[in-house]
């Protein structure tokens, strides 16, 4: 089972504001998937390489040359909060 | 084409069977084309079946759509679809639950089940476009009574695809006919600059006589009814003239765990660009912190799976746990990609049910905790971390719903469970 303080601690991280029913629900689920999980510490996996693709993809590198993109107003074309040709947020510093 | 019959239809079924996020009213094309949500369509909603994209309007076309639509397809509309992929049922949805056309009680299956609901019930589609991580196109295909086809990992470029997880994501198709999937997949297969891990590979030409796998661990665990149903094919298959071996793949029962580590560990990390900047869900945030900013709008924007498997994904990547979990699971899935190439030594195709069960009904979903929810994908979560062609084709029926028999593939050889497909459908 899942520590309570640990759900909070993901959900902060992952920039999440959990309810006290959702922590509740999610410690339960989470604390259960992750038991049914444990059944992978048995497999021999000693010399085995681990697979972060179906198969082996090559890195592809190009010619770092400026290229056409977007236009500023479709850049800017989904964004509600902006202020003249930028893009608006919260205050970082 | 009667453009405006096309247009009427979609608005009935979608009252009826709740298949669309957004139709498009200005449709106009050689054909109609039905496109996951998750998938980028020049200037109609993208919302990848969630909240926090309710605004989106892409600026341009994933690239299986301009190629599409280079041939002459008219976007219909944008399908329903679990929040950016995260179901079995296509219960996990934002807007609006699709129905099963067969019986309205049942679900479509996840998470193209908006996709595959459309091709089953229009009398004028022929194919749309799905997309599967871990059996996204095979499930609903199988629930919903049509053919589903998920290519070879990379044959499609994923440019303009909204990801779940990268190194599992597919496009591909559902369609009225094996025929069908397969005409359309021609026509968006092909290596693309903008998808570095697109493959520039040609398919093999299917010549010789094809032997069937038959994978004992994807018959166990399955309702019985489904079992003697694709057994049956099976053997009619081997009447004429196919060869049908046995098979085993040992590392299948590891599949569902390996899976859901490696999908949400990626998952959680591209759900990060979602933060209301740019685009997307925002709100003002003048009077508010970096970090209580975003929170406020991820916990506004993502549905209730999505958020568990964010957290989920974050704790099995976490510093202390990523080799238990997340590096455990890769190696494991060294193992399972081993299992089918050594079966593809011994055989060209496997064959198998395509799901455990038939479309369940909305109220037995409810029932299940999310653990047997995510058990549900035994059989296609194991093809799907391999990344080989999926090919989900209807054969018959258990209590009036349709059922899915699987053909599996080795790498790029579409062509062998594209002929055995052919061969099903003729059994009728």
């Amino acid at each position: 089972m899942l520590e309570k303080d640990l759900i909070k601690k993901l959900a902060k991280i992952s920039r999440l504001n959990l309810t006290e029913p959702e922590s509740k629900k999610f410690e339960k689920d989470i604390g259960q998937i992750l038991e049914s999980f444990k059944i992978i510490e048995k497999v021999d996996t000693k010399k085995i390489e681990p697979s972060f693709q179906p198969f082996e993809i090559k890195n592809i590198t190009r010619e770092d040359s400026v290229e056409k993109s977007l236009i500023l107003e479709d850049a800017l074309k989904n964004a509600e909060q902006r202020e003249k040709n930028f893009f608006k947020g919260p205050r970082s510093v | 084409m009667n453009t405006k019959k096309v247009l009427e239809e979609a608005k009935e079924l979608d009252k009826k069977y709740n298949i669309f996020i957004t139709i498009n009213e200005n449709f106009d094309g050689k054909f109609p084309l039905a496109v996951k949500d998750n998938i980028c369509t020049k200037d109609i909603l993208t919302t990848a079946g969630s909240k926090i994209l309710h605004n989106y309007y892409p600026v341009f076309d994933a690239t299986a759509i301009e190629k599409l639509k280079k041939r002459g397809a008219g976007i219909i509309g944008k399908t329903v679809m679990d929040e950016f992929g995260f179901g079995t049922f296509s219960t996990n949805c934002a807007y609006k639950i699709p129905k099963n056309p067969h019986d309205p009680k049942r679900c479509c299956g996840g998470s193209s089940g908006g996709s595959a609901a459309y091709i089953a019930a229009s009398k004028y589609a022929e194919f749309a476009i799905g997309q599967s991580t871990g059996g996204s196109i095979t499930c609903p295909a199988a629930f919903c009574g049509v053919v589903g086809l998920t290519p070879t990992y990379g044959l499609v470029s994923r440019y303009g695809l909204i990801d779940y997880a990268n190194s599992l994501d597919k496009i591909g198709v559902l369609a009225k006919s094996v025929e069908k999937a397969s005409s359309c997949l021609q026509m968006i297969i092909g290596h693309d600059s903008k998808d570095s891990t697109s493959v520039k590979k040609k398919q093999g030409i299917q010549k010789k006589k094809i032997t069937i796998g038959i994978p004992k661990e994807y018959f166990a665990n399955v309702d019985k009814r489904i079992v003697v149903q694709v057994m049956k094919y099976v053997k009619k298959l081997e009447k004429d003239g196919f060869k049908v071996k046995k098979i085993s793949l040992p590392h299948t029962k590891y599949a569902v765990p390996a899976y859901y580590i490696i999908a949400l560990s990626e998952a959680s990390t591209n759900l990060a660009k979602f933060c209301g900047l740019r685009y997307g869900l925002s709100y003002s945030s003048e009077e508010k912190g970096f970090n209580e900013y975003f929170s406020e709008v991820r916990t506004a924007g993502f549905g209730e799976e999505a958020k568990r498997r964010i957290i989920l994904g974050t704790y099995v990547r976490m510093a202390g746990y990523r080799d238990q979990y997340y590096l455990k699971a890769l190696k494991v899935r060294t193992l399972i990609i081993r299992d089918f190439k050594e079966a593809f030594k011994k055989v060209d195709v496997l064959i198998a049910p395509s799901m455990p069960m038939i479309a369940p009904k909305f109220s037995e979903i409810e029932k299940l905790t999310s653990l047997q929810q995510y058990t549900s994908d035994i059989l296609t979560v194991a093809p799907n971390l391999a990344g080989i062609p999926q090919l989900s084709i209807p054969c018959g029926f258990v209590d009036k719903m349709p059922i899915g028999m699987q053909i599996l593939g080795d790498y790029f050889r579409e062509d062998d469970i594209i002929a055995v497909g052919k061969q099903v459908e003729k059994y009728g």
